[in-house]
C-alpha cells in the first residue's frame, strides 16, 4: 500500500506540475524575472501555484501533525531540525543559481523527462550527478572527521 | 510563452499540495522531490521502493496527460554548458541545503518551519538575482 501510495502521489504531484505550467521554463524565468513588473511582462503563475498549493497543504499538514501516525507506516518521519546553519544558507544558494540559469527545479526536471529532449536528459544527468558528488563529498568528509576524532 | 492562466495554475497548485498532503497522511513522508530523488540515487540510500514508485508517477504524469490529448512540450532550454553547470548546482545545492521547491517552498512552509523558510526565501531571492544579470546586464 505504501508504494501504490507514493505512486498515486507522484502521479497528482506531476498532474499539478504540468497542468499548472511549472513545467514550462518561460513561465518559472518569467516570475523570477521581477523586473519584467514595471514592464508588464511579469508572469504571476508561480505566485497563484504556490499560493493554491499552501491553500491545501497548510490544512492538510496541521492534519498530519495532529494524528498519531500515517496510515500506511508506522511513523512519520517529519523533520525536527530547527537551525538555520551555513549548509542551509549556502545550499539555497547554489539551488538558486542553477534555478535562475534554466528555470527547472527538481520536480520539473523529473516531470519533463517524458519528452525526451536531449537538454532536460543532460539537465536531470547534471542534477543526479551533483546529488551523488554532494553525498560522496560529506561521506569522505565524516570520514576524514572521525579518523581525525580518532587520532 | 504560454499566456498567464490563473485557473490552471490555481488547479496545478492545489493538486500539488493535494500530493504533498496524501504522501505524509499516507506514508508519513514528506514530499520533497530532491531528497527523494537524491536518496534514491544515493549509493548508500535505503528504502528505495516507495522512492522510485513516486518518481515513476512523476514521469508517467505528463505522458498519461500526453496520451489524453494535452500535448507534451519540451521546454525552453539554454546552451549546453550552462545547462550542465546548472544541474550541477541544483543537485549539489538541494542536497547541501536539504532541499528545493517541493521539500521547502511546499511542504517546509505548510509545516510552518523556520528553516524551509529561510530556505525558499534565499534561493527566490538568489534566482531572482541571477534572472536579473541574465535577462537583463548581459
Amino acid at each position: 500500500m505504501r508504494t501504490l501510495s507514493a505512486l498515486v502521489c507522484g502521479l497528482i504531484f506531476g498532474l499539478g506540475l504540468v497542468i499548472s505550467g511549472m513545467t514550462d521554463t518561460t513561465k518559472v524565468l518569467g516570475f523570477l524575472d521581477v523586473l519584467g513588473i514595471a514592464k508588464g511582462t511579469w508572469d504571476p503563475t508561480l505566485v497563484i501555484v504556490m499560493a493554491a498549493a499552501l491553500a491545501v497543504s497548510l490544512p492538510g499538514m496541521l492534519l498530519a501533525k495532529a494524528r498519531s501516525r500515517p496510515l500506511f507506516a508506522d511513523a512519520t518521519a517529519w523533520p525536527t531540525r530547527k537551525d538555520i546553519d551555513p549548509a542551509l544558507l549556502a545550499g539555497a544558494a547554489l539551488f538558486g543559481v542553477g534555478w535562475g540559469l534554466v528555470g527547472l527545479c527538481p520536480g520539473p526536471a523529473i516531470a519533463n523527462l517524458g519528452t525526451l529532449s536531449p537538454a532536460v536528459l543532460m539537465f536531470a544527468a547534471a542534477m543526479i550527478a551533483g546529488m551523488i558528488a554532494h553525498d560522496l563529498w560529506r561521506r569522505s568528509a565524516a570520514r576524514r572527521e572521525a579518523a581525525l576524532a580518532d587520532g | 510563452m504560454a499566456p498567464f492562466d490563473p485557473v490552471s495554475a490555481a488547479i496545478g497548485g492545489a493538486l500539488i499540495g493535494l500530493a504533498a498532503t496524501l504522501l505524509m497522511l499516507l506514508t508519513g513522508r514528506i514530499a520533497g522531490i530532491s531528497g527523494i530523488l537524491g536518496d534514491l540515487v544515493d549509493l548508500a540510500g535505503g528504502d528505495r521502493t516507495w522512492r522510485l514508485a513516486f518518481v515513476a508517477g512523476l514521469i508517467a504524469a505528463p505522458l498519461l496527460l500526453a496520451a489524453a490529448g494535452l500535448g507534451l512540450r519540451a521546454p525552453a532550454m539554454p546552451g549546453w554548458t550552462v545547462i550542465l553547470i546548472a544541474g550541477l548546482l541544483v543537485g549539489f545545492g538541494t542536497r547541501l541545503g536539504s532541499g528545493c521547491t517541493s521539500g521547502h517552498g511546499i511542504c517546509g512552509i505548510a509545516r510552518l518551519s523556520p528553516r524551509s523558510m529561510v530556505a525558499t526565501l534565499t534561493f527566490m531571492a538568489v534566482a531572482i538575482i541571477v534572472v536579473a544579470i541574465t535577462h537583463h546586464a548581459i
